[in-house]
């Protein structure tokens, strides 16, 4: 059938950042948030960046979504500029976005219905092929509102995944999730990514997340963002955020983050 | 079904006080008119159609004035939420308006319109429009940005994003502008009607006037009360559903 063809893996895309800087303008004058930051992405790759807040992780994430333009440097996306917003690059944000007037099918049919090449039903199959993905089939007509947190960023995940981007890009999408669903959500991201390869940058801010997901970690400086330390993490998979392994290379990755502190803290007397 | 006794028996014992001090004669009916004269008075008059033709009138005058003025209100409150320019001009002179009791548009609506229709549906339309204006213009303006981002990441821009985002999000800021926009409505009507004769239809308003000059109180209320049964059943009619939509989608209450 016509629709399946819609779920063959795509081939992952290569992200290159060149020399990117970034800076906010606002009443008080610029603020600078990423200063020449350098940083290449793999095909297939998961690269967690984590930083301090103010390190401009998320405003590097909006760059490669073409949210937002660089005011210096480049952003590459299989060595084509990034010019805008576009559907090989699908994003997920901390707060789920989800729409309330749509029901859970809608909302993952929202990015499908915007892809050409696709009759409606071909649509629906493609819906619900990533509804079932997510555990979440039978919640296809449910109202977003009647969902609990963890299902919404699951319905989430399924509508960045449904129009088969190259990249998924995600924003600290389970800072506001309890542990045990949140270790369910890694789980299942781990699984999607075996079976499927995409190219993914991960923000976040915790550390264990960072080693658990990541094959390798970028550790940002703040103030502005620079990129400081990159860990390489060579873990086998599906890895346990509470394993000792996971601990371990946590504990070098919090050691650089705490160095950012230092020199604040030994200028004041 | 005993839930509905006890209230319902204590509307009965109400009525009966209310005839029964009416039967002792104290004030004479003009002043003090029994329920019985009441429902004598609407038997008649809806008998007769004068009520059922009325209720056509005004029905007619309110239903074209107010989606005239929705029609007019939900563009102008999209360019208010939009364009600077707008918001500061027009979006001003809504806020001014919108002080302003619709009522006061009725010395200029004849002026300008002479007694006729045309009064009439300028009076309900000057009534509506500045509600659905300024709330249009304050749901599009509240639309979470993470909407517009998220639709923007699936290749949704420009017209889709406006049909298919921004006017669905804003939509229960959009209804409440709506209802008070009826609200202002229907006084608007209510208030001309009573204040200018217009010969080429009796409303409910002029019902009640005549009543008025005609020292038959048992006529004003009559039509009192067909002016607040017609006001609950279009709350029921034209509202009610929506807002059930809006609950069982958006989970909210509005």
């Amino acid at each position: 059938m016509a629709w399946e063809q819609e779920l063959e893996p795509v081939r992952p895309v290569k992200l290159v950042l060149e020399r990117v800087s970034k800076s906010f303008r606002s009443k008080r004058g610029a603020t600078p948030a990423l200063a020449e930051v350098d940083l290449t992405v793999e095909e297939g790759e998961v690269v967690c960046l984590i930083g301090p807040s103010g390190c401009g992780k998320s405003t590097l994430l909006a760059l490669i979504a073409g949210l937002e333009f660089p005011d210096t440097g480049r952003v590459l996306v299989d060595g084509v500029p990034v010019t805008s917003p576009g559907r090989d690059r699908g994003v997920m944000f901390q707060e789920h976005a989800l729409f309330p007037w749509l029901d859970v099918l809608g909302n993952v049919l929202f990015g499908l219905r915007l892809k050409p090449g696709l009759d409606s039903a071909a649509r629906r199959e493609v819906a619900k092929y990533y509804l079932h993905m997510v555990g979440l089939l039978e919640f296809a007509h449910a109202h977003v509102h009647e969902l609990s947190g963890g299902m919404k960023q699951r319905v989430a995940l399924a509508r960045s995944l449904a129009p088969n981007p190259r990249v998924l890009l995600m924003d600290e999408p389970f800072a506001s999730l309890d542990a045990l669903t949140r270790e369910q959500l890694y789980a299942d991201l781990q699984r999607i990514q075996q079976t499927r390869r995409r190219t993914v940058v991960f923000v976040t801010h915790d550390v264990r997340e960072a080693v658990c997901l990541g094959d390798r970690v970028v550790v940002l400086s703040p103030n502005p963002g620079r990129v400081r330390q990159l860990f390489e993490i060579d873990l086998p998979r599906p890895r346990d955020p509470l394993s000792l392994e996971v601990a371990r290379q946590a504990n070098d990755v919090m050691a650089a983050l705490r160095s950012f502190l230092e020199p604040a803290r030994s200028a004041t007397p | 079904m005993r839930r509905a006794l006890l209230p319902l028996a204590v509307l009965a014992g109400a009525l009966l006080a209310w005839q029964l001090l009416g039967a002792l004669g104290l004030w004479p009916g003009w002043v003090f008119p029994t329920p019985l004269q009441i429902a004598t008075y609407l038997g008649a008059a809806i008998g007769d159609g004068s009520i059922p033709t009325a209720v056509l009138v005004t029905g007619r005058r309110l239903l074209v004035g107010y989606f005239l003025g929705v029609a007019v209100g939900l563009p102008l409150g999209f360019l208010t939420a939009r364009a600077h320019l707008a918001a500061r001009t027009l979006g001003v002179l809504a806020l001014g308006m919108q002080a302003l009791p619709s009522v006061c548009w009725v010395p200029l609506a004849l002026l300008w319109f002479g007694q006729t229709e045309a009064a009439m549906l300028c009076v309900v339309v000057l009534g509506t429009v500045w509600s659905i204006l300024l709330a249009t213009e304050h749901g599009i303006r509240n639309v979470p940005p993470l909407y517009l981002r998220a639709a923007r990441t699936f290749g949704s821009s420009g017209w889709h994003a406006l049909v298919h985002v921004t006017l669905p999000a804003a939509l229960p800021a959009i209804v409440a502008g709506m209802k008070q926009g009826w609200a202002f409505a229907w006084r608007s009507l209510m208030a001309a009607e009573i204040y200018v004769t217009i010969l080429t239809g009796f409303g409910l308003g002029h019902l009640l006037h005549y009543g008025r000059e005609l020292h038959a109180l048992d006529q004003v209320l009559g039509v009192m009360l067909v002016i607040v049964l017609f006001g609950l059943l279009a709350d029921r009619l034209l509202f009610q559903p929506i807002e059930r939509l809006l609950r069982r989608r958006w989970g909210l209450t509005v």
